[in-house]
């Protein structure tokens, strides 16, 4: 580093525009997309699977094989097919997140009481109708507890997806930083990608909050549950006494063990 | 498919497997640094996650910490040592260590926590004292979420050693990023598929280590629920 300073503010402010708020934005959406890519085929995959409750264990096992693969190596792996496009990181990306969220797609739709589905059932509910409008918002608090996992996950995987070439933050660290042994667009990177982390974590919350209205000022259900984040975080940890079903990022999903997992100290 | 033959051949070049550059010497380089910063990361996580879950006290600040540092981009706290202290192992084991720890921190702790109260008073009532009750009964009730957490950290650490190639020093990664700057894709996906191979070698052995370590009743508990 010589003798410059870690954080030079003037390249800051003449670099705000270009190499930041560029990289800022490709951040976002190398992150945002896997992370709703992720959530879309989670959502009936998971549905499905609380219905036809023997569909689960191959579906669990198949995305846990996946999440074990590991980040840098997928990428690699998938460069001869995608190239240098977005798709590089978009689709490994979206992969993991179904590790998390799958599990709480189901395990949000399973902890719905049975006396409030018979009570939809007795208002006159279709199934369908009764899933949209009845179990998937009781289902709300645990799907975004798995969605602020992944979320978080992918916005700090994100910056290994420079490594191939991508963009993002972890180009602003790479080729503006590293390469010229500068200092600041290093620390700009961090600071920024954590910011986006937490950022987009306290916008789930919100969201969550916005969604579930009746949870309010109420201390019960799962909201209050998997109102505690961190401890949310690792999906054994979670999984033992909470309905929620979480995973950690860039982990490997616990294959054989996982069900062992579940049921470790309930 | 022909990616696949590429590969294949290229794992059947036999200069591929002797020299201090072939796949056995940066295999053994690779898992040199995971292990260590695996290490590294249960000594300091380990210690802090048994003494604030036993404790109960702390635990909001363990989340902040674990939280913060799963945010962090490995990419840029890995450059940022380098530029610090220059090329080396310590940047890498930073790297490493910031994304192991809290994993292995936050299982620690919630395994420790959660271990039944009734189980606590027994152990009391058998005249138990705190460390007893931690080492005796807490830590093996705990210790399949542990040995959960050292692996999620360790799958982790392995993929990401890779990185330790873009700082001058090897691992397999040297495979990944040689083959890129030479364009050579077949040593690209050879050496993420060594990569992927690593990662379910440590699966295998955690399933083990958790057949050895965790005692048969807390096992069977696990299977019937």
């Amino acid at each position: 580093m010589g003798d410059q300073p870690l954080v030079r503010w003037d390249w800051i402010i003449d670099n705000i525009g270009d190499p930041i708020g560029t990289r800022l934005l490709e951040h976002l959406q190398l992150s945002l997309t896997p992370i709703l890519l992720g959530l879309l085929i989670a959502l009936p995959v998971g549905i499905a699977c609380a219905r036809w409750r023997s569909l689960y264990p191959p579906v669990f096992t198949g995305v846990n094989v996946i999440y074990a693969i590991p980040s840098i190596a997928l990428f690699f792996l998938l460069l001869p097919y995608t190239s240098f496009s977005p798709w590089t990181a978009i689709i490994p990306l979206a992969l993991y997140t179904l590790a998390i969220l799958v599990p709480n797609v189901v395990d949000g739709l399973n902890q719905v009481p049975d006396h409030v589905r018979q009570a939809a059932t007795a208002m006159g509910f279709g199934p369908l109708r009764r899933l949209v409008q009845v179990e998937l918002p009781v289902a709300v608090p645990v799907i975004i507890a798995g969605l602020r996992i992944a979320a978080v996950a992918t916005i700090s995987m994100v910056s290994i997806a420079s490594l191939v070439g991508l963009g993002g933050l972890g180009q602003l660290i790479l080729t503006d930083g590293f390469r010229r042994q500068f200092s600041t667009p290093i620390v700009v990177g961090i600071v920024l990608s954590v910011v986006l982390a937490f950022l987009v974590d306290g916008l789930l919350v919100l969201l969550q909050r916005r969604l579930t209205p009746w949870t309010r000022g109420r201390e019960l259900g799962a909201a209050a549950r998997t109102a505690a984040p961190a401890s949310a975080r690792d999906r054994g940890a979670a999984r033992t006494h909470r309905g929620a079903a979480v995973a950690e990022p860039g982990g490997p999903g616990p294959d054989a063990d996982a069900t062992g997992g579940q049921g470790e100290s309930t | 498919m022909n990616v696949l033959l590429w590969v294949w051949e290229w794992f059947s070049r036999p200069e591929q497997w002797a020299g201090s550059d072939a796949i056995p010497a940066r295999f053994i380089e690779h898992l040199g640094y995971s292990g260590l910063a695996l290490l590294l990361s249960a000594l300091i996580a380990i210690p802090i996650g048994l003494v604030t879950g036993h404790t109960g006290r702390g635990g909001f600040l363990t989340a902040s910490v674990a939280n913060f540092a799963r945010s962090l981009p490995t990419i840029g706290v890995l450059m940022l040592v380098v530029l610090a202290v220059g090329i080396g192992l310590a940047p890498v084991m930073a790297a490493l260590v910031a994304l192991a720890v809290p994993p292995i921190l936050v299982n620690t702790y919630e395994g420790v926590r959660g271990v039944d109260p009734q189980l606590k008073d027994a152990a009391q009532g058998m005249g138990m004292r705190g460390g007893e009750v931690l080492l005796r009964l807490e830590v093996p009730v705990a210790l399949p979420l542990i040995l959960l957490g050292l692996r999620t950290a360790a799958i982790q650490v392995v993929s990401t050693a890779t990185i330790a190639a873009y700082v001058g020093i090897g691992g397999l990664g040297r495979f990944i990023v040689d083959g890129q700057a030479r364009q050579e894709i077949d040593m690209v996906v050879g050496g993420a598929l060594l990569v992927v191979l690593l990662a379910v070698l440590v699966t295998g052995l955690f399933h083990l280590l958790r057949r050895l370590l965790v005692a048969p009743g807390l096992r069977q508990r696990a299977a019937a629920e």
